[in-house]
């Protein structure tokens, strides 16, 4: 009858994204179906990195994965403070053509203090990454 | 095939001209080169607010330093090669030691210490003043020759450039 919360509320996550003045600068914002979370880094001329080819920035590509990363661990965790990246390796595929990119992570591994996230890029074809990262997060700095 | 590759005034602000003058998004983040030489870059970043990854404590996010470090590398690694020829970054690993301090400068330098026929080995460190009180460092590889299309090269005229720039 009544109902009763099994999960936290899930956080506003357009409200967390708010939050990181990065983000916007990145042009990032986020798709949400359901518990599915695809973020996107809309184009714009300031995120070439070579401009004779045109292909988005390596450094631009590298921190949508991490932001993507941190937003699905908000999402998933409902942690309130902004997880601080500890280590993240970026691999790059492809290069990124001069369009919007999206973006999706999970959480391989979630423990207490930190958690170990797999994030992937990609453009027409989801197939195709351009992008891969996995990295550790610290969720909490240690009791203090 | 020897290392006579002499960085000279004119060719460092060549290297900012092409290297990142012309690059939008190093452009976007506020990056300079402090420094050059041999296989080696020195780039920075200012503080700027609209960088911060976290408002209430006003540190910049941790994109920036992978944006700083990636360019400072690709740099490196082209100030290693005889000639310029295209790169691409294979993979690039950041650890972050600590936040950075809010309203102080960004330095990132990097190294190319080894280049192989295909394969290029670099390595790098963010800090404000002191490289050995680190705010991340990074290990990366790139691929020599990876793209069909034309390197960025340092004599191209800045006209044709700017016609990229659309």
């Amino acid at each position: 009858m009544s109902e009763t919360l099994k999960n936290p509320p899930a956080p506003d996550l357009n409200a967390f994204l708010a939050a990181i003045p990065y983000a916007q600068f990145l042009n990032i914002s986020i798709d949400q179906k359901g518990n599915e979370i695809t973020t996107v880094m809309r184009f714009e001329h300031k995120l070439i990195g070579n401009p004779v080819l045109p292909a988005l920035h390596g450094g631009a590509i590298g921190a949508f994965l991490e932001m993507t990363s941190i937003i699905q661990l908000a999402f998933e965790t409902g942690i309130t403070s902004i997880p601080k990246p500890i280590g993240l390796t970026i691999d790059y595929l492809r290069s990124g053509k001069p369009q919007d990119l999206y973006g999706r992570a999970h959480i391989t591994k979630q423990g207490r203090r930190v958690a170990t996230v797999h994030a992937e890029a990609w453009q027409d074809d989801r197939a195709k990454p351009v992008a891969a990262a996995h990295g550790h997060f610290l969720l909490k700095a240690a009791e203090e | 095939m020897t290392n006579d590759f002499q960085l000279t005034p004119e060719n460092i602000q060549m290297m900012k001209d092409v290297l990142i003058e012309h690059v939008p998004h190093a452009r976007a983040l506020g990056l300079t080169i402090l420094d050059a030489k041999h296989g080696e870059s020195w780039l920075t970043v200012p503080y700027d607010k609209k960088l911060v990854g976290n408002l209430e404590t006003g540190v910049i996010h941790g994109g920036v330093i992978t944006a700083m470090l990636d360019n400072a590398c690709g740099v490196a690694v082209q100030l290693a090669l005889p000639e310029r020829i295209s790169i691409a970054t294979l993979d690039l690993r950041i650890d972050y030691m600590k936040p950075a301090t809010p309203g102080e400068t960004l330095v990132g330098h990097a190294h190319c210490y080894k280049v192989t026929r295909n394969i290029a080995f670099v390595r790098g460190t963010a800090y404000h003043t002191d490289p050995l009180d680190p705010i991340a460092t990074c290990v990366g590889t790139f691929m020599l020759g990876a793209n069909r299309a034309a390197p960025m090269p340092l004599d191209v005229s800045v006209d044709l450039l700017k016609k990229f720039e659309g």
